[in-house]
């Protein structure tokens, strides 16, 4: 269901991007403006709103971390979730979404807090930190109790669904 | 890698003479850029393509003078690099901005110098390119593969007795197959003996056999070749237990969703999953009684053996007494006693399987084995009570071959009375036969036609079953539920009997076990198989809507089989065993003398052979001769085993080789990942070596130093365990199998390599490896 579009006219993304913010957002991009939508309009966008890391999207794609995107970073986002991206492209940015305190390796709070947002802090302290602690010993191979990108990275590359569900389609 | 924003831009100006390779590369790299998601430019995504692909050779016209031959070909190989390259720029995790530079930069220079090469005989085959990728992409993702619907649409489509009178479907649908649906074609007696009819001359009998056999042997190659293509996509190597909790937590959230209701019911299975997963991990670490829990279990299987051979009984002594009903007058019996067999048989189906689960609670086995037992059990049941059916029923046809003998003499002692009063009548020996209307005739009881309808009527109160069930367990259950909830003492949804749950396995099992009523019927009621299509097309449509109005998800998320093949091999199970009872049928017994397209034969295969005795031409009839000499046959079936059995070396063979690939691969990753991490020994052992040993350079230690270890290593050349064996220790590549590898530990990254005998001896070895690789040692 839902069109199969992957390429796109500029009108439309742009388009797309412009009804975020229509008084922050020109229409005519030929003088490259620079301006930002703020984050709190990003995450209300139908496709994230009920993503529990639409935040740590949207940072993770704009420049300074602070989750104000302009209509390039805008198309970059969409355009590494879609389809089409590789896969190697999409486990760098889904390790950058999943490392909440931006320290270049997944720590145990980070997985902590990814865990509470999938369940939505359904499961007791006791079962967080056991699945936690499974899966620093899974991926984990440098044995340094945290998840560098390149554990994440092999851990990531054998799972079968995560092509598949980490995509978003606009 | 290129950094791309310090290329010279004076230089692509200039002829192409002082070009840099490099500078090109990155020119072209920017060029081929795939506009997916950079339509951030000024010029739109399928514009820009359209733009590289037409627009003018304007520009090339100035620049093809002044380069000479070798310096086109240098250009032309230069440009086909890079588009390559440039085919990789959507990998670069670059920042948007930095992409849109290099690209625009390189869309100019290209439009330049392509048409130098070739008159836009590259800009040509790069729009062509480009056409056939935009194809590609907007071709759906893929269809999903339908497993199981698909087969009786097959029967169908091999059946030829599509035509249906539907005056006479409305008396089926009134639950009695009698009547005049007997003699239609829905049934095998309606069929005429004829060897050819119609002005094509149709080979009636002939056909109904092999398409009755063929039907057989078409599902048998289907199901096995679907198998056979889920084992190849059984996993890319990746054992599933590597990475369970690691996956659920990043793999698990469908970042498509965007309704809020899903997202909760996405919500509450990842939160069972994880806790499904947490059960797991607990339960292997659960040590109770072994002596009740084993006692437990034999008490268990013990029960349900007893259910089976009670469900077994039953249907027995309801079978003979239907042979009972069928002699007594039809209008003296109710409804219920003309169906009683097919009802209890339903029943059972119903009532067994919640039994099973019951009592399997006793048995305390870890969810997915429990699930199994659960399926083994049930299909128990299913083959238990079909086979006592089966049994039943051919008592029922013997008895009417019996009768059916005596018929015969009758007939025959009419006929041959007619004929003699007839020409002693008349005097003339020209007799023409009697002048019986067909509906006065005498007929035999066909037997045939008896097994069929009793699988009709099997399948109809199956679906009348289910329905109901449907009906009255999901439906009334959630109106009730829904509605009583405002005015009862506790919460109905909540606590029982809340919703109903939509249970996949159970359903999946139902399919299969229908599926193997109508291979077994279809031979004896060709019109089974359309009806069947209308069941399945009609229950889809049901079942669709009572699972979006009243049902909700399982609650147990696993499933039984990951890739199908556990329902598939049931169904090979089935086809099986449907096929035993028609083959025998059509070996051992008759048919019946007045209906059917056998009628009159001794064998129904003879047919067959008449028409290879009569039809084809005589050689054909000598080979077949030849082939059915037990001579011939027990060395081809010798031949046949050791096929087989070669086969299946070969095949363990090749299984063998993928493992000791596979640990090759992640051998040298490690080794990879090890270089890059410029780590030391996280290995105790090895730890203690480094402080023993007085050197902790790279220089290759001598032999001497480290014989326990090598020998371990030594032993094993090919096979590598990284991270099971005892110490860790990680054995690299093996250049050969004489020279052991040399095993410094790792203090320093890999900085300037020793001298020449470590070179020759292959890369430095990677240092013992942490826990949480491959398989764990703690399992």
């Amino acid at each position: 269901m839902g069109n199969k579009q992957t390429i796109f006219t500029d009108e439309q993304l742009h388009g797309r991007y412009h009804e975020l913010a229509p008084h922050l957002v020109p229409m005519d991009y030929t003088n490259e403006p620079d301006c930002k939508v703020p984050l709190s309009l990003i995450v209300n966008m139908p496709e994230l709103k009920e993503n529990p890391f639409r935040n740590r999207i949207v940072e993770s794609f704009s420049e300074g971390g602070d989750g104000n995107l302009s209509f390039n970073e805008f198309v970059d986002m969409f355009s590494v979730l879609s389809e089409m991206a590789p896969r190697e492209l999409k486990a760098i940015y889904a390790f950058k979404i999943y490392d909440f305190n931006v320290d270049n390796f997944l720590c145990k709070e980070d997985l902590e807090k990814t865990l509470n947002r999938l369940t939505k802090e359904e499961l007791t302290p006791e079962e967080v930190e056991l699945v936690c602690d499974k899966t620093i010993e899974e991926a984990d191979l440098d044995g340094d109790n945290k998840l560098s990108f390149a554990d994440f990275e092999n851990m990531i590359s054998r799972a079968p669904d995560f092509l598949s569900t980490f995509h978003i389609r606009i | 890698d290129n950094e791309e924003d310090s290329e010279g831009e004076g230089d692509k100006k200039k002829r192409g003479k002082t070009v840099s390779k490099k500078e090109k590369e990155q020119q072209n790299k920017e060029k081929k850029g795939n506009v997916k998601g950079k339509a951030g430019q000024s010029k739109g995504g399928e514009k820009d393509k359209k733009k590289k692909n037409g627009s003018s050779s304007s520009s090339s016209g100035s620049d093809d003078e002044s380069l000479s031959e070798g310096e086109m070909e240098a250009l032309k190989e230069q440009v086909e690099e890079k588009k390559k390259l440039v085919a990789t720029l959507r990998n670069k995790p670059w920042r948007m901005k930095r992409r849109l530079d290099v690209l625009k930069e390189a869309q100019d220079f290209v439009e330049k110098f392509e048409g130098a090469l070739g008159k836009g005989k590259g800009r040509r085959l790069y729009a062509f390119k480009v056409m056939m990728a935009k194809v590609l992409m907007g071709l759906p993702y893929g269809t999903i593969a339908r497993k199981t619907v698909p087969r009786a649409e097959q029967d169908t489509a091999m059946d030829y007795s599509v035509l249906f009178d539907f005056e006479e479907q409305i008396f089926f649908f009134m639950f009695s197959p009698q009547g005049y649906c007997k003699y239609s074609i829905l049934f095998y007696g309606f069929y005429n003996n004829e060897k050819q009819i119609g002005l094509l001359k149709f080979r009636l009998p002939l056909s109904y056999l092999l398409v009755g056999v063929g039907i057989f042997g078409y599902s048998l190659m289907v199901v096995i070749r679907t198998m056979a293509r889920n084992a190849n996509e059984g996993g890319d190597g990746a054992d599933e237990g590597d990475f369970t909790f690691s996956w659920k937590m990043f793999t698990s959230w469908d970042y498509l969703i965007g309704n809020p209701e899903t997202a909760d019911n996405k919500y509450a299975s990842i939160t069972t999953s994880f806790k499904e997963s947490i059960v797991d991990e607990q339960e292997n670490q659960k040590d109770e009684n072994i002596h009740l829990r084993r006692f437990l279990r034999v008490l268990a299987n013990f029960l349900i053996l007893c259910c089976l051979g009670g469900s077994g009984y039953l249907i027995y002594f309801v079978v003979k007494r239907s042979q009972d009903f069928a002699d007594m007058d039809n209008a003296d019996l109710s409804w219920f006693e003309k169906n009683e067999v097919e009802f209890v048989m339903s029943l059972l189906g119903l009532v067994c399987p919640p039994l099973f689960e019951t009592i399997a609670e006793l048995e305390d086995y870890h969810p997915r084995i429990a699930l199994k037992w659960q399926l083994a059990r049930i299909f128990a049941l299913f083959l238990g009570n079909l086979y006592t059916f089966l049994f039943a029923l051919f008592d029922e046809v013997n008895e009417k071959l019996e009768r059916e003998k005596i018929i015969k003499n009758e007939t025959e002692l009419a006929l041959a009375h007619y004929y003699a009063n007839y020409s002693s009548f008349y005097n003339t020996t020209d007799v023409p036969p009697p002048n019986v209307h067909p509906a006065d005739a005498i007929r035999g009881p066909c037997w045939e036609t008896g097994v069929g309808i009793e699988f009709v009527k099997l399948i109809v109160s199956d679906v009348q079953v289910s329905y109901l069930t449907i009906l009255i367990g999901d439906f009334l259950r959630a109106v009730i539920v829904r509605f009583l909830n405002y005015c009862w003492c506790w919460d109905l949804e909540a606590g029982f009997p809340s919703y109903g749950e939509f249970d996949i396995s159970g359903n999946v099992l139902g399919l299969i076990f229908n599926q193997g009523m109508i291979w077994m019927g279809a031979f004896y009621a060709p019109g089974l198989v359309g009806v069947n299509l209308l069941r399945l097309l009609s229950s889809m449509y049901y079942q669709c809507w009572a699972v979006m109005s009243c049902n909700v998800p399982h609650e147990r998320v696993f499933k039984a089989s990951r890739s199908n093949n556990f329902y598939m091999g049931l169904l090979l199970l089935v086809l099986f065993l449907s096929l035993l009872p028609v083959v025998y049928t059509i070996m051992t017994l008759s048919p019946s003398f007045d209906c059917g397209p056998f009628s009159g034969q001794e064998k129904m295969y003879d047919v067959v052979m008449q028409a290879i005795d009569q039809d084809l031409p005589a050689f054909i009839g000598n080979i077949f001769t030849y082939a059915t000499n037990p001579g011939l046959i027990i060395p081809g079936v010798l031949l046949m085993v050791l096929a087989l059995y070669y086969l299946n070396a070969v095949s363990e063979g090749y299984q063998q080789a993928n493992t000791d690939l596979k640990k090759k691969m992640q051998a040298a990753r490690d080794e990879e990942k090890n270089r890059r991490n410029n780590k030391d020994s996280t290995n105790q052992v090895m730890k203690d070596l480094e402080d023993l040993l007085p050197n902790k350079s790279l220089i290759p230690r001598p032999i001497e130093e480290e014989p326990p270890l090598d020998v371990e290593k030594v032993s094993k050349p090919t096979k590598t365990k990284p991270g099971s064996s005892g110490n860790g220790v990680n054995l690299q590549k093996e250049v050969s199998l004489a020279a052991p590898n040399p095993r410094g530990p790792v203090t320093h990254g890999p900085g300037p390599r020793g001298g020449p005998p470590l070179n020759t001896r292959g890369p430095q070895p990677g240092p013992a490896r942490g826990r949480g690789r491959g398989g764990h040692p703690r399992r």
